[in-house]
């Protein structure tokens, strides 16, 4: 296990050798990391990287097969464009976690913020807690699990991610509608939610995805 | 960008290193607004008196100038100059006419701020380089806000530094742009308020005094301007005894609150709050938008 202590040996530092890590190198642990901003972006490694403390923004950013987890909340941007691997934060995320995401696990433990998921492209993101407004808004494809509540505007214009959640949805965006849980749909948010370590019933959730009414010019959209 | 930090302390221990405590979370917001800085301070209250932080180009300005105007309005007017700044301590109920005589006498000195306890200190340049021209870490008090500024819609300019304050003991910073300041400046004007400057930011500080004037408590007021008020906001407010939060609807503009027994805290990055005494077992959120957030002593 590598410590590697983000006060006294600075950020770029850090990055230059995660990015560089050698094969017999894939234990991490960062410290202090008192909020700093881009900590473990871009990894393109199995490495296994524990922060320990809160992030600022765009923590564990451009992922591919590392594992990232931070014991703490982490600030806007977590994990976003991430492509493979998995990001656990312990704790609570702020604004547009899991954004952009081409794939991989994001796993928020406590509550997610506003546009949670936003534009996702592939990433299945897992919140133990509830998401803010405009969640996976024009998502593309991929999971989002909300294991809590959703606020305003869930899935506004999405195209083909799905969406569980088990509490209450404050509204629906545009051509967001709730949909028929099919078996296919149960087995794989049981999988979901058993790669998350989160204990909950899948028979609770409800999914919501796209009407399909935003894919075609329709002259009832044009405001 | 911009960067906001605010303390409301509730450990009446803690009152000695209020102004050490913002500074340390206003330089952790340089980077968010390199323009200028700004910070206002709730210190403590004087029998029937009232306090003036007034601004001049140049400290020489100040010469003379607290006889002058106390010999003017007839009371006796104390005064202590920190660079451009001067606060002056008179009587409460000379308050008034020392604003009047201040605008008659020497036009070219600006009121930063008019109450019974708030002192606010801005001018452009980097926030460690303000801080250390008003010695702002000495400061003490119950609470107080500052702000790094990124300038998005008016000039780099000491008066278009944060804070603003258009009302006794009260103050806002904001982080973001309203796009309906001229509208409102205009619908201000026809009530009787006058803003100074072009800057957005007044015009929303005007608008909480306004409403305060017709009667409106603080939460009352922040809760209208939700309506009123469009475009991109975090603010913070501060009162005579009391702290407030609240984020327009959207809330793209970040923020982050932490509370212990000792105090409460907020800022616009997690960074700036790294340094309050047991921040590690501090609870710590996000603000929800379109939300009004207050706590007063």
């Amino acid at each position: 296990m590598q410590i590697y202590d983000l006060e006294a040996d600075g950020l770029r530092g850090l990055n230059a050798a995660l990015q560089g890590a050698s094969g017999n190198e894939t234990g991490w642990e960062v410290v202090n990391p008192r909020g700093s901003h881009a900590i473990a972006v871009g990894l393109d490694a199995p490495l296994d990287v524990t922060v320990t403390g809160s992030t600022g923004y765009y923590c564990a950013g451009m992922n591919s097969q590392a594992t990232v987890r931070v014991a703490g909340n982490v600030g806007p941007g977590v994990a976003e464009n991430m492509m493979s691997g998995t990001v656990i934060v312990d704790g609570d995320a702020s604004q547009y976690a899991g954004a952009t995401g081409h794939g991989g696990l994001l796993v928020i433990k406590g509550n997610a913020s506003s546009r949670c998921g936003i534009s996702m492209k592939g990433i299945d993101i897992v919140v133990g807690g509830n998401v803010g407004h405009m969640s996976a808004f024009m998502g593309q494809a991929g999971h989002l699990v909300v294991c809590g509540d959703a606020g305003d505007a869930l899935g506004d214009s999405i195209y083909e991610a799905k969406l569980f959640v088990r509490g209450s949805v404050k509204s629906l965006g545009a051509d967001c509608i709730e949909k028929e849980m099919r078996p296919e749909h149960v087995e794989k948010l049981t999988e979901l939610l058993e790669q998350a370590g989160i204990d909950a019933n899948p028979s609770e959730f409800k999914r919501y995805g796209s009407a399909r009414k935003l894919y075609n010019f329709d002259i009832d959209n044009a405001y | 960008m911009c960067g906001i930090v605010g303390l409301f302390l509730k450990d009446k221990t803690l009152e000695p290193r209020l102004g050490e405590m913002l500074t340390d979370m206003l330089i952790t917001m340089s980077d968010r607004g390199p323009d200028s800085a700004g910070i206002a301070v709730y210190g403590t209250d004087r029998d029937g008196q009232a306090k003036l932080t007034l601004q001049a180009a140049e400290p020489s300005q100040f010469e003379g100038l607290a006889e002058e105007i106390g010999k003017e309005i007839g009371a006796r007017i104390e005064q202590r100059v920190i660079d451009t700044h001067a606060v002056l301590n008179l009587p409460q109920d000379k308050l008034s006419a020392a604003r009047q005589a201040i605008k008659r006498l020497r036009p070219d000195i600006r009121v930063m701020s008019a109450g019974d306890i708030i002192e606010i200190y801005k001018e452009v340049g980097l926030p460690g380089d303000v801080a250390k021209r008003f010695d702002i870490p000495k400061l003490t008090g119950s609470h107080g806000i500052g702000h790094t500024r990124m300038a998005t819609e008016s000039a780099v300019t000491t008066l278009g530094a944060h804070p603003f304050s258009t009302g006794a003991d009260q103050c806002l910073v904001h982080n973001g742009s309203l796009s309906n300041h001229n509208a409102l400046r205009r619908q201000l004007a026809r009530e009787g308020v006058e803003v100074e400057t072009e800057n957005d930011t007044e015009v929303a500080a005007a608008y909480l005094t306004w409403k305060m004037q017709q009667g409106h408590s603080l939460g009352e007021a922040l809760e209208a301007g939700l309506g009123d008020l469009d475009g991109f906001y975090t603010f913070v407010v501060g009162t005579k005894d009391g702290f407030g939060v609240v984020r327009d609807p959207i809330a793209c503009k970040p923020a982050v609150m932490a509370e212990t027994d000792q105090y409460v805290a907020f800022g616009s990055e997690y960074r700036a709050l790294v340094n309050l005494p047991g921040i590690e077992d501090a609870r710590v959120w996000e603000p929800e938008p379109a939300t009004v957030y207050f706590w007063s002593h």
